[in-house]
């Protein structure tokens, strides 16, 4: 048996991992996240792993670490066979050469699928990973306050939403605000600006288009929610109970994303469920837009034998792996013929179908990151929206200067 | 020392600091020296695919990191870390010392081991107790303010607020071990000495400052120079506390070189930051030498 220094450094790695799974010496091994990590050895047990499908050895991991840990893998020819990723780590996966595009063969597992969630996996004109679930940020809000002010829903038109949002505030009564967008989260602003139709980057992803009257636009609205008092100048940490301060009214439209569905049937009383709904966000023309999440699975170049991955993945992608991945973790399932028909949910359908893909270069986190600190600057007084947006460019700009030079090389995707 | 030895010693002295020695260049040297190198490179995640992708940059990580607003701010809230934490650390553990040195406190054991159990309490488990402890609304330190009057702080959200918020936590969880030196220091002191002084009338300060000090000094000297190197190194406690913000206001330069080399994987940017802040503590601590050959500490 020949073992070449990559497989030689994966077994050493993998050895911790046979203590504490009861099959050593499985087909394959697969690296999963969070709730879907803790499903995963039911759902495979229901689809045949080990009788009629490759057995299959799981190593949980969390979600904090995740992304780091991918990257160490593939730094020290550590990875697995394929794995469940975030799909904003999909750019850099592959621009790094750590994933194998899915072979045509596969396409049919894309049918049926959103089609802003397989455009995140789209990259040159490839796609590089198979959504598995999917999610994307909706608005929460108080039902019973909106209709105290006179509304069955917030208003799609961004006038008529924050017209709304004023109104609600003051039926809420002195000390509370109308929405909670902690200003340290970037994805506020993300929706804001897809709304808006901001590219964000021009169409290379080369260098920010931040400067952009779409997105000076975005970041107007944005400042104005904060000028005109309808959002607390707070970031995440200050608000310990975000449950218990939605149900008291301290805001009353919450941008979140499906599992705040979990979070709001498990922490609040029985009595509060009819006072809250889902909405989609809203947009300066109407129903606005939204980035597309969720998770995607990966199958790894160079891993032995990627045949025996793409039967899992299939696996996973059937309607009956579809339908248990929903039942046991209460994803969105990627294949819209297995969602369920359940209040609330209609809103994540309706968003998807309006959501739009995010820039998809390495980079990207970086960006958005810095955009994020511009922009808090920028609520708390030291920059105006147009300075703030320059600002951004600069920075996304000198965080382009390799991917161009790669541009420029021909190396880059 | 070594010159003035025969040839015999000389070779037993190399042999037997061998073992020593080898580790340090292996776990030290060479890794620093690699990641000098590294800091001159462009290494990211686009090297870590294809080594045909590093290249050579020369100063540039240093230029952009002297561009970086981020780096300054860091490097801001690392120079208040060490000016408001280095002279509250040492008075901290200085005081605490004297305290359970006193031949007048009952217990002593049980309150050495009170004031030392925070530096042995795991990080992350104080951090959490802290952070309820800081509550704007429900915390025991703004109940306490509220009781002589004072308005609630919201001690990690407020960009003025968290780095004194960090500092206090910082202060209470590692002064017990510059105590311990202190204390060690404090049983060396000779008590004829103190008794002398005491028959000449010395009162209780003048002891203390004509005595004391200057026994304690080259112990002083030390725990300067631990506290400082401690400071300028700060990074567990704004990361588990406020990871870094509100605002970026406790981002310290380990923080940042965490995130440049370890979250965005540009580690020869990150690198570059550990060379510049290996610069500054040596820098810093020669300086303090200079200073305290001065005053006749060492």
């Amino acid at each position: 048996v020949n073992i070449d220094r990559r497989q030689f450094v994966a077994g050493a790695a993998a050895i911790p991992l046979l203590g504490s799974c009861a099959r050593g010496g499985a087909d394959v091994e697969m690296w999963a996240m969070g709730n879907e990590a803790a499903a995963m050895p039911e759902l495979l047990a229901m689809l045949g792993a080990g009788k009629n499908l490759p057995s299959v050895s799981v190593q949980p991991l969390p979600w904090t670490a995740a992304h780091e840990k991918l990257l160490t893998g593939f730094a020290g020819g550590a990875l697995p066979a394929l794995s469940q990723v975030g799909n904003s780590w999909i750019a850099e996966l592959a621009a790094i050469g750590a994933i194998e595009p899915v072979p045509a063969a596969q396409g049919a597992m894309l049918d049926g699928q959103f089609e802003a969630v397989i455009d995140t996996c789209r990259i040159g004109n490839k796609i590089w990973a198979v959504p598995w679930y999917v999610d994307t940020r909706v608005q929460y809000y108080r039902r019973d306050l909106f209709a105290k002010a006179g509304y069955e829903a917030p208003p799609p038109r961004w006038d008529d939403w924050k017209a709304a949002l004023h109104k609600v505030k003051r039926v809420a009564g002195e000390g509370n605000y109308a929405v909670l967008m902690p200003v340290n989260e970037f994805e506020h602003l993300t929706t804001i600006a897809l709304s808006a139709k901001a590219g964000m980057l021009n169409a290379e992803g080369t260098r920010g288009a931040f400067g952009n009257p779409e997105f000076v636009a975005a970041l107007g609205f944005y400042k104005s929610l904060f000028d005109e008092g309808l959002a607390p100048l707070a970031s995440a940490t200050q608000i310990s109970n975000v449950w218990n301060e939605f149900a008291r009214g301290y805001f009353s439209v919450y941008p979140s994303g499906p599992w705040t569905i979990g979070d709001m049937k498990k922490r609040l009383p029985a009595t509060f469920q009819d006072k809250w709904g889902t909405a989609p966000n809203p947009g300066p023309e109407g129903t606005g837009a939204a980035a597309p999440g969720g998770s995607s699975l990966v199958v790894f170049r160079g891993s032995a034998n990627s045949a025996n991955s793409w039967s899992i993945i299939n696996a996973l992608l059937g309607q009956s792996g579809q339908d248990t991945l929903q039942k046991l973790t209460g994803d969105l399932p990627a294949r819209k013929a297995s969602w369920i028909a359940a209040p609330n949910i209609a809103a994540f359908a309706t968003q998807l179908e309006n959501a739009r893909a995010l820039p998809k270069v390495p980079e990207w986190e970086r960006i958005v990151s810095e955009m994020q600190i511009v922009a808090e600057r920028m609520l708390r007084g030291q920059f105006s929206v147009k300075q703030a947006a320059a600002e951004i460019d600069v920075r996304a700009n000198r965080l382009l200067e390799k991917r161009r030079w790669m541009v420029e090389k021909g190396r880059a995707l | 020392v070594i010159a003035t030895g025969r040839p015999s010693e000389r070779r037993a002295g190399w042999l037997l600091s061998a073992p020593a020695l080898a580790a340090i260049t292996l776990f030290f040297l060479l890794p620093a020296l690699a990641s000098l190198a590294l800091s001159f490179t462009d290494f990211d995640i686009y090297a870590l695919s294809n080594l045909a992708n590093l290249r050579f940059i020369g100063f540039g990580n240093y230029t952009a990191l002297l561009n970086n607003p981020l780096f300054w701010q860091a490097m801001g809230n690392t120079m208040w870390f060490v000016v408001l934490g280095v002279p509250l650390l040492v008075a901290t553990s200085l005081g605490a010392a004297l305290l359970v040195n006193a031949r007048m406190l009952k217990w002593r054991p049980l309150w050495r081991v009170a004031l030392f159990a925070p530096y042995v309490t795991t990080l992350v488990a104080t951090a959490v107790v802290w952070r309820y402890l800081l509550h704007t609304r429900y915390g025991l330190i703004n109940y306490a303010l509220g009781s002589v009057g004072i308005a609630p702080i919201d001690w990690l959200g407020n960009p003025h607020a968290s780095l004194p918020a960090i500092l206090i936590f910082v202060a209470w969880k590692s002064f017990g071990y510059n105590m311990i030196i202190f204390l060690a220091a404090l049983q060396t002191v000779p008590k004829e000495l103190t008794e002398a002084a005491l028959i000449d009338g010395a009162g209780e300060w003048s002891r203390f400052r004509h005595v004391t000090l200057p026994a304690i000094a080259p112990t002083m000297l030390l725990v300067a120079i631990l506290t400082i190197s401690g400071m300028f190194q700060l990074f567990a406690e704004p990361y588990v506390m406020t990871q870094g913000g509100p605002s970026q206001s406790t981002v310290t330069v380990l923080y940042f070189m965490y995130e440049e080399g370890f979250k965005y994987w540009s580690l020869g940017s990150g690198a570059s930051v550990a060379v510049v802040l290996f610069l500054i503590i040596v820098a810093v601590t020669m300086v303090q030498l200079r200073f305290a050959k001065r005053g006749g500490a060492i």
